[in-house]
Order: structure tokens, then sequence, then C-alpha cells
């Protein structure tokens, strides 16, 4: 099928790399090494696949697994019409990962929310600090033994 | 803290803030510059004074419990936000919907997504200075919101399309009242055209102002009215059609020069073609299979009655849960399934209703996804608005992460008005269609 | 005239005309900031166009400064990073002012408590009126503004006069 062949071509040209493919609900999806993104993914973004849409970026946290974090990047190929999932793990020892801003521009902004709320390091990204909380903020809100409620207010609240 | 704009600002520039408490009635968003007179040499945006922790709010409350919460992110066209969250639910749970929810949903969706282009416009306009514009966009609104209103029960934040299907079916008059909003809407877009389109002063301050072309539009991540006004085809109603839009006929207009004027222009087109599809879809509507049963017992005298025997007859719900009958509801919901609430008449009058009624809503019970994640994405206002949910099998969600079109859309924001003039960023700012609740989630 | 007999402060019953004139001549002629945030803001932009109109009140004139106006509407969630500019606001403006907070996000945190959101701005500047509502519906937002009146109307006038006094 049309579908899995890319799969297959991708377990062939990166054999270390791919540790599984796979299709998941009608997505495709496949899980990589954590040094051997940049690879992969600018093999994807040249013809004739031409994954040139990079969707999103995001995190996320299994606290109690060893290795801790996943990264999960959506591609879209606007050509094939088609949308791909990546996913690699990190482990909280080594929390850093290649950046993509000098192949998608809106990778810089993902990358520094996914800086803000987990605190994973992106080498490579020209500029990597908070978005969404503000300076002296301590702390990844999004991982999960931050708790909800826990506030650290800049002001001094009355009441 | 110096922010890194006043770090690298060379000393005789001036430092200008727009700040996060902004007139243009975008939200929060604070936009620093640096200028040499009128010209903008370098930018920065920063972003975050909405952080509402929706994210991980959702990992707190259950699947149905935090449908509320999806109201609220893209504040224009909730009912867009609602229909995105529950169909990456029906995804994961492999729900079908029926027919006629799937019209509904498709008639409400294009009608938020008309109330989102007309406010977005309406901006724009008044802060270029077209103050008519304005009102006579928020009168078209009203009219919309009548409708959605009347169907709903609520004018913004509604919470109306559910896992399942949608809450309550159409009442009696909907017809007339969607026909009065189509008119007004018509009538509005006719005389705003006739007002900005050829005009010299909006033309000045839009054309070729802000131009992106089609790689770099790629290149940001752009996706929706914007790219396309740079004159990429991407629509997701189109490249990945869901619910009933492969039915339905309407064409997707594409801009040639991805300037300002092109994004008001694209989103002008849309708003029309908006309004063929809800035509459309209000005449292809499939018939109830329930009729509106006009009289029934009251509620009191069933309950009284289902103490000794089961009551078959139809009972008369109380004006509030009006349209959500027994007799509609299989029309609307995916019923039988363990997904939805059960109609209210067996909920108090039969104990199988009971039971299932308590067991959708008790902790740790009701809604309870198989282990996994997926990805869906529906065609909001802004763009492709994606839901990616990881299950862990529990009835609240592991992680909940949202692909909010406008925060790409708005990264471009700096490189965009480099070398403009201040004025420039108003129209370029107001074309975006920045949605707070959106972008800082 | 008592005024002219005694040597007590002047009688009762010309400052409180006078209170009462100036009572009316503010609360009719209210300058509004809004501070829109979320989606209040939508309610808010309803209740001022033409269909619900805040404008036959006498708060149809929006300034967009603080310093020129005298009544601050703030419109929806303030989060922790947004506080400090909300009081920096609240700090140029000029007496008399009165504060709106609209919206449940605005009165209480509404439905987000969490690590992000300040739980009301009571905790940072003085209210004077509450409407709930999420949002709330432009005619709830006019039942509020005729409420400030009343308070505007009923409540002691500041005046330079009676200022120097302290």
């Amino acid at each position: 099928m049309e579908k899995t062949a890319l799969l297959d071509l991708l377990r062939q040209k990166f054999p270390r790399e791919v540790k599984e493919a796979f299709t998941d609900l009608g997505d495709e999806v496949i899980i990589i090494e954590q040094d051997s993104l940049l690879p992969v993914v600018k093999f994807l973004r040249g013809q004739p696949h031409q994954y040139g849409l990079l969707l999103d970026l995001t995190c996320v946290d299994y606290l109690g697994q060893e290795p801790r974090f996943e990264m999960v990047y959506h591609l879209y190929s606007l050509t094939q019409n088609k949308r791909l999932r990546i996913k690699t793990r990190l482990s909280k020892k080594e929390l850093r990962i290649a950046s993509l801003t000098e192949l998608w521009k809106n990778a810089n902004w993902l990358e520094r929310e996914v800086y803000d709320l987990f605190g994973i390091n992106f080498e490579g990204h020209p500029d990597l600090r908070r978005i969404f909380m503000y300076d002296g903020f301590e702390g990844y809100p999004l991982r999960k033994d931050y708790p909800l409620r826990k506030r650290q207010p800049r002001l001094r609240l009355r009441e | 803290m110096p922010t890194r704009i006043q770090s690298q600002a060379r000393p005789d520039t001036l430092l200008l803030n727009m700040g996060p408490s902004h007139p243009a009635m975008h939200g929060t968003i604070r936009i620093m510059l640096e200028l040499d007179g009128e010209r903008i040499l370098n930018s920065e945006v920063e972003v975050g004074y909405l952080h509402r922790g929706f994210e991980k709010t959702c990992e707190h409350r259950t699947y149905f419990n935090l449908l509320p919460y999806t109201d609220r992110l893209n504040y224009v066209s909730p009912l867009i936000n609602n229909l995105g969250y529950v169909m990456t639910m029906e995804k994961l749970l492999g729900l079908e919907v029926p027919e006629r929810a799937q019209f509904i949903r498709v008639i409400m969706s294009e009608l938020s997504r008309i109330s989102d282009h007309l406010t977005c416009l309406a901006a724009m306009a008044m802060e270029c200075g077209a103050f008519t514009v304005f009102l006579y966009k928020m009168k078209a609104r009203e009219f919309i919101w009548d409708v959605i209103e009347q169907t709903t029960g609520a004018r913004m934040t509604t919470s109306y399309i559910r896992i399942g299907g949608v809450r309550a079916d159409l009442h009696p008059n909907f017809d007339t009242v969607l026909k009065k909003a189509i008119e007004e809407t018509r009538r509005v877009l006719k005389d705003v055209r006739g007002l900005l389109d050829k005009n010299k002063i909006f033309l000045n301050r839009t054309r070729d102002v802000a131009t992106v072309s089609a790689e770099e539009a790629v290149a940001f991540g752009w996706t929706g009215p914007c790219l396309r006004s740079a004159g990429v085809y991407y629509d997701v109603r189109k490249a990945h059609p869901y619910l009933v839009y492969d039915r339905l006929n309407f064409e997707v207009p594409l801009g040639e020069r991805g300037d300002n004027f092109d994004r008001y222009m694209v989103r002008m087109k849309e708003m029309e073609q908006s309004l063929r599809i809800v035509e459309q879809a209000a005449v292809r509507l499939p018939r109830t299979a329930g009729a509106v049963i006009a009289d029934g017992i009251e509620p009191a005298e069933a309950i009284k009655d289902s103490r000794k025997k089961r009551v078959r007859r139809p009972i008369k719900l109380s004006p509030n849960l009006e349209g959500s009958e027994k007799n509609i509801c299989s029309g609307i919901l995916a019923e039988g399934t363990g997904y939805v609430v059960p109609p209210k008449e067996d909920t108090y009058t039969t104990i199988e209703g009971l039971i299932k009624h308590f067991k959708f809503f008790m902790r740790g019970q009701g809604i309870r996804p198989p282990r996994g994640e997926v990805y869906f994405s529906v065609e909001g206002g802004n763009g492709e608005l994606g839901y990616y949910i990881v299950s862990d099998g529990s009835d609240q969600p592991y992680r909940l992460h949202l692909r909010a079109p406008c925060f790409h859309i708005v990264s471009a924001l700096e490189f965009l008005i480099k070398g403009r003039y201040v004025a420039d960023v108003i129209p370029t700012f107001g074309s975006m269609n920045m949605i707070g609740g959106e972008l800082d989630r | 005239m008592p005024e002219a007999k005694t040597k007590q402060p002047p009688a009762q019953f010309i400052t409180t005309q006078f209170n009462h004139i100036l009572g009316w001549a503010r609360k009719f002629s209210l300058f509004h900031y809004p501070f829109v945030t979320a989606c209040c803001g939508m309610e808010y932009m309803s209740a001022a166009c033409a269909h619900f109109d805040i404008d036959r009140f006498g708060a149809g004139w929006t300034r967009f400064s603080p310093r020129q106006s005298d009544m601050l509407l703030v419109v929806g969630t303030v989060t922790q990073k947004l506080a400090p500019v909300l009081r920096i606001v609240y700090d140029q403006m000029t007496e008399p002012n009165w504060v709106i907070a609209f919206g449940t996000c605005a009165v209480s945190g509404g439905i987000y408590d969490n690590y992000a959101v300040v739980q009301g701005i009571d905790a940072i500047i003085p209210v004077d009126v509450y409407i709930p509502g999420c949002p709330p519906r432009p005619e709830s937002v006019l039942d509020g503004l005729l409420k400030l009146q009343e308070k505007i109307q009923h409540q002691d006038q500041e005046w330079r006069w009676k200022r120097r006094r302290y």
C-alpha cells in the first residue's frame, strides 16, 4: 500500500536510527533515536517526499518511566497530503536535542515553548528563553511533578 | 531583566513599547519596537500574557468536563474548537456520529467561522479608521449569535458539540432565524465591500504591505487564510474532508501576493463561501427520525408513575432541555454507546437509565478511551486547529496539546514588520487575527 | 440663611446638594478604559456597539489612555504575568476613579484555578462593581453599569475644597 511505502523506505535507509515504524489509527508514526533527528528530518524534507510544513512540536512527560520525556513532531507534506508523526525519547540526564530552527522558522517559538514548559534544551537554538511564563518563574509548569496550583506571584497580592 | 531588544539596541534609536494593554482590542501582546524616526529597525514580540494553563488543567479534568475549556481557546469561533476536540476523541474511540448531527455540526461551525472573520476584519478596519465597518459587522454578528443562541443556549461559549453528536436538536423556528441572519450578513458584506474594496486610503495602508511569499509562508508554518492569501492551496476541509464537507459544493479562495489586502480579501470571500455551505447544509439536513411531541405528561407525574410500572408515554421536559427529548436523541447523538449522557426521561423513570447516568458521571468511570494517542485537525478560523491527545486508559487525559494556528502566524510578525513604518504594524497585526486564548492557551 | 448666621462649617444642605449635582454629572459622563484580555472582550464589544448600547448611559466614549479615563473596566482573565501591568495602569488613573470587574475571571479567577491566573483582581486593585458571567450577557453589563451609576450618585464626592481641610 502506498501508505506504508514510506515507512519501509525509511526503515531501509536508516536501519540504525529508526527504531520502529507503524501506523496507528490511520496516522504514520516513526520512533527514532535522540541523535538522529536532523538527518531523518532533512531526508524527509527533500525530494520526493517534501514534508515541508512543520505542523507541531511538543513533549510528553511520562513520569515514572525511564527515559522520561518524549518529543513528538508532526510533519505535513503539501504535495502528497500526508502527515507523519516522529517520536523520540529523552532521559532526564540527557535533556537536550537538536534544534530545527535552520530548517523551519516556526520551530523557533515552538522550541521556546517546550523549553519554557518542560525544560528541554535545544542545541543550536539562537535565542532560547521563556515565552509564556515570566522571568523569575522557577520550575517547569507542565512537568508532572509541578503541582497545578503552585503560584509564584509577581506582585504582593492582598487577601 | 532587560529583554533581548533592550540589550541589543543601538544607543541612538528610540525604544517604543506597544504594551500588553492594547487599544487595538486584540487582547494582550507586547510589541517592542526599535525605531529610527518612524522606521522600524528591529522588533520583539512578547506573548504569554494570557497563558491560562489550559493544557495542565485539562490533565486534571475528565474528558467530558474539559469541554468548556475548549470553548475559551479561540473565543470568536468557539464551536470550531469544540468540534476539533470532539472529533479527536471520536477518532480515538472509533465512534460513528449520526448524519443529522454531522450536518448540524457543519452549519454551526460555518456560522462560527463567519463570526470569526467578521470580528477580525471589523477590528482591523476600525484600527485603520473605518469605524462604520466595525459597527456594521458587529450588527451582522449579532444576528448570527441570535441563531447560535436559540439553538445552543449561549451566545459565545456554548459547549454544544459533544462527544457522539450535538447536545440538542434544532428548534422548530430555526429556518426563519437562519434566513434572517444570512440575509443580514449578505447585506453587510455588500456594504463593506463598497466601503473598503476600492477605498484609496485603505488600499494605501494594506496593498503591498507585509508581503509574504509562498515559500516563506510554508517555512513559517502558516495555515489557513493567511497561507491561502500567499497562493498555497491548503484547506483541511478539502485535503482531509471530515464531517460531510465532501458532499457540499464550495470553493477555497486564494490570494496572489500575500499582503494585507489579500488577507482581507481572502477572508471576505471565505465568508461568502461559508454562507453558501450553510444554505446547502440547511436544505440537505436529513429529517429527524422522531417528531417533536407537543404534549406529553408532566415530569412529576411521570416520576410518580414510574414507581409502579415503566412509563411508556412521551414526557414533556422542561424548556431548558427542549430538543433533547428521547425520540429526537437517536438523530443527534450516538446512543447506546457508553460515551453519551442518557436521555433525561430514562434517567428519572427507569433504573437502567439511572445507572447509566451514574456510571457516566462518576469519577473513575465514564469515558475511558483505550491507551494510545491521536492527532486530528479541523479547519479553524485561523488555520489548522489540531489536537494531540495521549490517553493512558483512565478517565482523564494524560496529555492534551493544542496545535494553535495563530501561534505560528504571530511568530512571523517580527519578520514582517522589519523595515516598515509604525503605522504599518496595525493593519498587519490586525490581518493576522491573533486570538489571545489560542495563542497562549 | 443658616450659612450667614453661624460660624460652623457650611450648611449641610448646600454641600449635600452640591454632592448630588456632582454625582449626577459624574455618573452620566463616564469615560472608560477597557483593559481587555480575553473572551469577555467579545461581549464588551457587543455591549458597546449598536445593539446593546452603553452610549445611551453616558459611558460611550472609550478613552484609550488611563490618564484620560475615570472608569477602569477589567475585562477577562488577569494572569500573574499581567498583574504588574494592571497595577501600573490603575496607578496612572486620576481621582476619582472606579473599577468594574467584568466577567468571572476578573471577579474570582473563573474556571482557571492554577499556577498562572490571579484569583480575582481585588487582590491587586480595589473594585467597585463585580459583573459575573462567563461571559456576562450585555444586559448584565448594562445592569452593572447602572449599579455603578447608583453608587456614584450616592457616594461622598471628593472635591478640591473638601480635601484641603485635611
